[in-house]
């Protein structure tokens, strides 16, 4: 009888979880089908779930109009730069804070934090006087930079997390047998954190992607990546739908494609420590 | 042997001379059909001239904000912008844009409509060169209107198209005899609802920049077209900008739609409209007080203050705002099919004259003048706006409270209330009062 309700309870839980799945998707699923309809069946009234001629006419007129691999190459670039340059800084600083605590610790990761709760839009002129005066205006590496340091205090954060769970007396015993600083980050800890490391650089990667206030601001035509290809098929002023969701398809294609194959890695490392 | 190397010599001189004078140009746009078609046939402007064109194509919003912030900065990252009416005048005043005072003679500045050119000057001096311009204008079905036994006049009433509304309607058929902008934003339906006010005889600001929205003509405005909407408009009206209507109208779902010109080509054209052979089109309403309710507006071509391409900027927009663009256009994608509004030639040919809506474009456009828009005296320029740097600001929160009350979130006495107060402290804010 208990088996009975466990399995029951399994079953509506999966249904549960399929559900909510589903759910969440839904918005994904429905961009994409409607990538493939005619902008008069994209707007139809009742909406046209899958039966409709199925069409790459916006695939191929979004092509024609925009150079789609510059943009991608940007995406990869910044969103890869900045993740990259972000765990470099992170690591020693979460390695320090997690097993050298001083007294100011906490109040600095606080602190760090506390950044994220200031509006974009509030620096967005001090910011751009800056790219001005460094030249770096329309430029990659402002953007790696910028992405960087925006989503460094939730880098720092999520490695502080992961190292906290991370014996100290495997550090002590690495010292013990002559490892030095560097050692022991880079051999001992580090291979430990994989996990860890790994989710918080596949997570910064796709809040780097997404970023749309500072990619848009700061871009023209030369670092434009692709929430800037997206941007350009908005309209207020024209039924632009089916194409607008052939761009947002393309534009996050990759990043469903890296999610998916990395999936394993990113929902272990999320959930790592949880159930110490 | 000499002889040869000096003609090799000067070959590649005359080359790199060429080569310099070749530069590549940035241009900031909007994402609408004109300006894509244009981008089509920027190969065209490279061959005849060498100069090579960089687009950056943005979203409406997105592009005013990312144009005002480089703009504002001397930031340098476009070589020409694609702006508006309303910022036209205020930028020339600032000196940020280059003046447009000396165009070629074969450009023939004096073609372009002259409604069009006063928008778009500060102190009589041409800031932008439109590429293409409009109004709005009514239009409807020709065989709801004959169903409702009625004729749609060629510049009818608010009360005709109230009852004409009215009449047409049929719910269970879900069909609405009206549809309006009703969205919160000041280019969405703040800018129907303040060229619709003209024609009540409401203003924006009196001559000391007074907020006006505790006028009777106010209160008339907001009532009518409440009434008029909550009788004969679309469910959920309130939130329903350019796009929504134009979807509904499309679906055969509208006896009526005023809105800007540019989309008669939309609702005709059989490939996206269910409706297109039975659309006919009528002058934006009045009250009878001398000022009808259109609007009118420009998307036109500036080249920033600063930028080291002044000249290849200024090649191309003589170019794009040419005689000679139009021609390219309609021998290609036909007469139906050119940026409109813009020039006076244009609605001289007799081959554009037979497009059907192109006579009530002009006429629209005509009919509108920002310099006199309404029927009290204002100090402001603008006929769906006042082009003061502070009104997009105080005009998206004045029509948010306006959606609210078409929503039913308040009465329209206090959306009018609330509007009063802000607009006055805004502007006091801002030191005109």
């Amino acid at each position: 009888m208990a088996r009975a309700v466990t399995q029951q309870r399994k079953i509506a839980n999966t249904a549960l979880a399929w559900g909510i799945g589903f759910l969440i998707f839904f918005p994904i699923l429905w961009t994409i089908l409607t990538s493939f309809k005619t902008e008069a069946q994209a707007i139809a009234d009742p909406p046209i779930f899958l039966g409709f001629d199925w069409t790459l006419a916006n695939y191929e007129a979004v092509l024609e109009r925009s150079n789609y691999g510059r943009f991608l190459w940007n995406s990869i670039v910044i969103a890869g730069g900045s993740t990259i340059l972000g765990i470099l800084i992170a690591v020693p600083a979460a390695w320090s804070m997690a097993f050298v605590p001083g007294k100011r610790t906490k109040d600095i990761l606080l602190w760090m934090l506390s950044t994220k709760m200031l509006p974009a839009v509030g620096v967005l002129y001090p910011i751009y006087l800056l790219c001005i005066q460094f030249g770096v205006l329309d430029s990659k590496i402002a953007l790696v930079i910028i992405l960087m340091l925006i989503n460094l205090p939730i880098i720092v954060w999520m490695l502080y997390t992961y190292f906290r769970e991370i014996p100290g007396e495997i550090l002590e015993a690495a010292r013990m047998d002559g490892a030095s600083l560097r050692e022991e980050v880079l051999y001992v800890l580090t291979p430990m954190a994989i996990p860890g490391i790994a989710s918080t650089l596949l997570l910064n990667f796709i809040l780097a992607w997404n970023e749309a206030f500072w990619t848009l601001n700061l871009t023209a035509a030369k670092a434009a990546p692709l929430t800037a290809f997206i941007a350009s098929y908005s309209s207020p002023e024209g039924l632009f739908y089916a194409k607008l969701s052939a761009a947002s398809t393309m534009a996050i294609a990759p990043i469903l494609i890296l999610g998916w194959f990395s999936q394993k890695q990113l929902v272990s490392g999320l959930t790592f420590g949880a159930v110490k | 042997m000499f002889c040869k190397n000096s003609v090799y010599a000067a070959t590649a001189l005359s080359l790199m001379a060429g080569g310099a004078f070749a530069e590549t140009i940035t241009i900031a746009t909007v994402n609408n059909g004109d300006m894509i078609r244009m981008q089509g046939y920027t190969d065209k402007f490279t061959e005849e001239t060498g100069h090579e064109v960089e687009w950056v194509t943005l979203e409406e919003n997105v592009l005013r904000q990312r144009v005002t912030t480089d703009i504002s900065t001397k930031g340098g990252s476009f070589d020409i912008m694609t702006i508006g009416m309303y910022e036209t005048p205020i930028w020339g005043a600032n000196g940020w844009l280059v003046p447009l005072d000396d165009l070629s003679e074969e450009y023939d500045v004096e073609d372009i409509l002259p409604a069009m050119r006063d928008g778009l000057s500060h102190d009589g001096t041409l800031y932008a060169a439109p590429f293409y311009g409009e109004s709005s204008m009514i239009m409807y079905r020709k065989d709801l209107m004959e169903k409702a036994g009625m004729e749609m006049p060629k510049d009818p009433t608010w009360e005709f198209i109230r009852e004409a509304a009215a009449a047409m309607t049929d719910r269970e058929n879900d069909i609405n005899g009206i549809c309006l902008r009703g969205k919160a934003g000041w280019g969405e339906g703040g800018a129907l609802i303040t060229a619709m006010s003209n024609s009540f005889g409401a203003r924006w600001f009196d001559e000391d920049w007074n907020a006006q929205f505790d006028s009777e003509a106010w209160a008339d405005t907001l009532n009518f077209y409440k009434g008029m909407m909550d009788e004969s408009g679309p469910s959920g009206y309130a939130s329903n900008g350019f796009n929504e209507n134009l979807s509904l109208f499309q679906q055969g779902k509208c006896g009526m739609w005023i809105d800007a010109t540019v989309a008669a080509s939309f609702v005709t054209n059989p490939e996206d409209s269910t409706v297109a052979d039975q659309v006919g089109f009528a002058l934006a309403p009045d009250n009878g007080l001398g000022k009808r309710s259109n609007w009118l507006w420009a998307w036109a071509l500036a080249i920033p203050a600063g930028t080291q391409k002044e000249d290849a900027a200024r090649e191309f927009i003589e170019w794009a705002t040419s005689k000679e663009y139009i021609q390219l256009v309609a021998e290609n994608e036909g007469w139906a099919n050119v940026p409109p509004g813009a020039r006076k030639s244009l609605y001289e040919n007799p081959d554009y004259q037979e497009v059907p809506f192109a006579q009530m474009t002009l006429d629209s456009i005509l009919s509108a003048d920002p310099q006199n828009s309404t029927v009290e005296p204002t100090p402001y320029v603008g006929v769906q706006f006042a082009a003061i740097p502070e009104f997009a600001g105080i005009a998206t929160d004045v029509s948010q409270e306006f959606s609210a009350a078409y929503a039913g979130q308040q009465t329209v006495e206090e959306a009018l209330e609330k509007a009063q107060d802000l607009t006055n402290d805004a502007m006091e804010a801002a030191g005109y009062r």
